[in-house]
């Protein structure tokens, strides 16, 4: 990170925030619907770059995260009853809560067993939501009713069914957990992250407890993910075990690579490109996933530090 | 007057070799300490187990009436054991100002310095000359102002005791003169330990000298002592010997 001055850099998120919510307005329909669920997995992407962005951590488990919110969230709201702000926060827990217990484990690896330890961790997950079938729905997963997803803020009640409530209910989270990425980042922890990145013996011998600095990245990381897939479950009223399979570990690594890892708006612009290439091409083909294809080798090819990080690179060397 | 550091009886062994071996050695506060000796005499090894980037054998380790023997890495640097590297290990891809910066916030969190990040950093960098290269990546540094951007980092760890591996290896003759300038302005608040093979670096700026051979010390004592021994010049010196 160079040194820029905090009022452009904060000056800028602002503008990106406020880009989307006048977006609310003037999209049509379906294009409101697929943003709301681009903001929603974008925190996803954002708390996977913190840790593999900025700590230089990859795990290949992130579903894990991702579905520990989903569920927490979504089996609270169905089995238990509970209201939409009690089973978000009990998503959130549930990730923080096993991202501790994950990270003492898998934190005593690096490098590619890392990859292969949160792989193994991530894939238990998945088997035990099958196996436990009756609570959680097997493959089937549950449906969340419309009348379980709603908040009753005084005398009004919001109606998270409802296009605008939906989408603004994702800008929101989308927007706290930006600007708290952007704090972290820009902080003396942030900073202390990326010098774990770029040289973990030397950080140590410059008086850093590393591992526990890593912790605290994995715990952020997974309660970040977490929020992600709590909101999911509640705004689109679907809890499902293809969350967390493998297939979703691998996406936010994909997201974040396109945007461009260690860059505060490169997840955002990561799902919103992937989601929308995909989008346009199966409209042409139904051998769509070949073209997003092509689109990623290219993009590896040419701008290997993904869209925001090329950006970074060549034009604005300030961006955090 | 107490010793800031002593060891006793320290020894590592890395299979059948003792690298270091039942090492018995103390350190003055406030003096500029030089060891040498033959390559793998031990020299490297010895100060990684002060720094504690590697574990003994066996023996004790005391800093500052504290035994360190078992304290990991970390901790040692926040009571104020410094290590520079051999091979330059500063952060590539940060500048220059994020690269002395983490020493800098890391002395304000333990509270031993008072201020701004900034104030702190720049202070660090006006000392070894890189005050204007702040914003420059240290990648893009020569070699030369890569170790001082180290050293600069050593620095302001605010260390009671600063170990320097070979500062002066790679660095061009008028490179050197500012070096032991720069080194003689830090032992005024700390205590130096310089791993050194170049010998008028070393008997320019040492009060005092510990020779090494396969993990023992040969000798100990003043420049001039160690110019006059004879043992040292055989095992070391021998070039100029006879």
């Amino acid at each position: 990170m160079r040194d820029a001055s905090p009022a452009k850099t904060y000056a800028l998120h602002i503008v990106v925030i406020a880009l989307l919510f006048a977006l609310n307005f003037v999209l049509p329909d379906y294009h409101q619907g697929l943003f709301a669920r681009i903001m929603a997995l974008a925190v996803f992407a954002m708390g996977y770059n913190l840790l593999f962005g900025y700590v230089g951590l990859l795990s290949l488990g992130h579903a894990m995260f991702f579905s520990a919110g989903l569920y927490g969230a979504g089996l609270t709201v169905y089995h238990l009853g509970w209201g939409v702000p009690e089973a978000f926060l009990a998503g959130i827990v549930s990730g923080a809560l096993l991202a501790l217990a994950i990270g003492l484990l898998a934190l005593r690896t690096s490098g590619v067993a890392f990859m292969i330890v949160t792989m193994m961790f991530a894939q238990v997950f998945y088997l035990l939501i099958l196996y436990f079938a009756a609570w959680t729905g097997g493959d089937q997963g549950l449906v969340i009713q419309q009348a379980s997803r709603a908040i009753a803020i005084g005398g009004v009640s919001l109606d998270l069914t409802n296009p605008t409530v939906r989408y603004m209910g994702a800008l929101a989270l989308f927007s706290v957990v930006l600007l708290i990425t952007l704090a972290i980042v820009r902080s003396r922890f942030g900073r202390v992250l990326v010098a774990i990145r770029e040289n973990e013996e030397r950080t140590k011998m410059l008086g850093y407890d590393t591992v526990t600095s890593k912790l605290i990245a994995v715990i952020t990381s997974g309660a970040i993910c977490a929020a992600s897939g709590a909101a999911y479950a509640l705004l689109f009223g679907y809890v499902g075990s293809n969350f967390a399979s493998i297939q979703y570990s691998i996406l936010p690594l994909l997201w974040v690579l396109l945007g461009g890892a260690a860059t505060t708006l490169g997840p955002l612009i990561g799902t919103l490109f992937m989601y929308y290439v995909t989008d346009i091409t199966s409209g042409f083909t139904s051998a769509y996933l070949l073209i997003v294809g092509v689109a990623l080798i290219l993009l590896v090819l040419f701008a290997p530090k993904g869209i925001m990080g090329s950006i970074r690179e060549r034009w604005l060397g300030w961006l955090p | 007057m107490t010793p800031l550091l002593t060891t006793k009886g320290l020894s590592r062994q890395f299979g059948g070799l003792r690298a270091v071996d039942g090492v018995d050695f103390a350190l003055m506060p406030g003096e500029i300490r030089a060891v040498i000796g033959p390559n793998g005499a031990g020299k490297t090894t010895f100060v990684s187990l002060l720094s504690g980037r590697i574990r003994p054998s066996s023996g004790v380790v005391v800093f500052n009436g504290v035994d360190i023997t078992g304290m990991p890495a970390y901790q040692r640097v926040r009571l104020g054991v410094a290590y520079t590297f051999q091979i330059t290990s500063v952060f590539a891809n940060l500048t220059v100002f994020d690269n002395v910066a983490l020493p800098v916030q890391r002395t304000l969190t333990d509270g031993r310095t008072k201020g701004q990040v900034r104030t702190g950093v720049m202070a660090a960098l006006e000392r070894t000359g890189l005050a204007d290269r702040a914003a420059t990546l240290a990648a893009h540094l020569s070699y030369g102002h890569q170790r001082l951007l180290e050293v600069a980092m050593g620095l302001a760890l605010k260390p009671r005791l600063l170990i320097l591996d070979e500062p002066t290896q790679g660095l061009a003759d008028s490179e050197i003169d500012n070096f032991i300038t720069l080194v003689r302005g830090i032992a005024k608040d700390a205590t130096v330990l310089l791993i050194e093979h170049n010998m008028p670096v070393v008997m320019g700026l040492a009060d005092r000298i510990t020779v090494f051979n396969s993990g023992k010390i040969l000798a100990e004592g003043t420049p001039g002592e160690i110019r006059a021994n004879t043992e040292v010049q055989d095992a070391y010196l021998g070039a100029t010997h006879g």
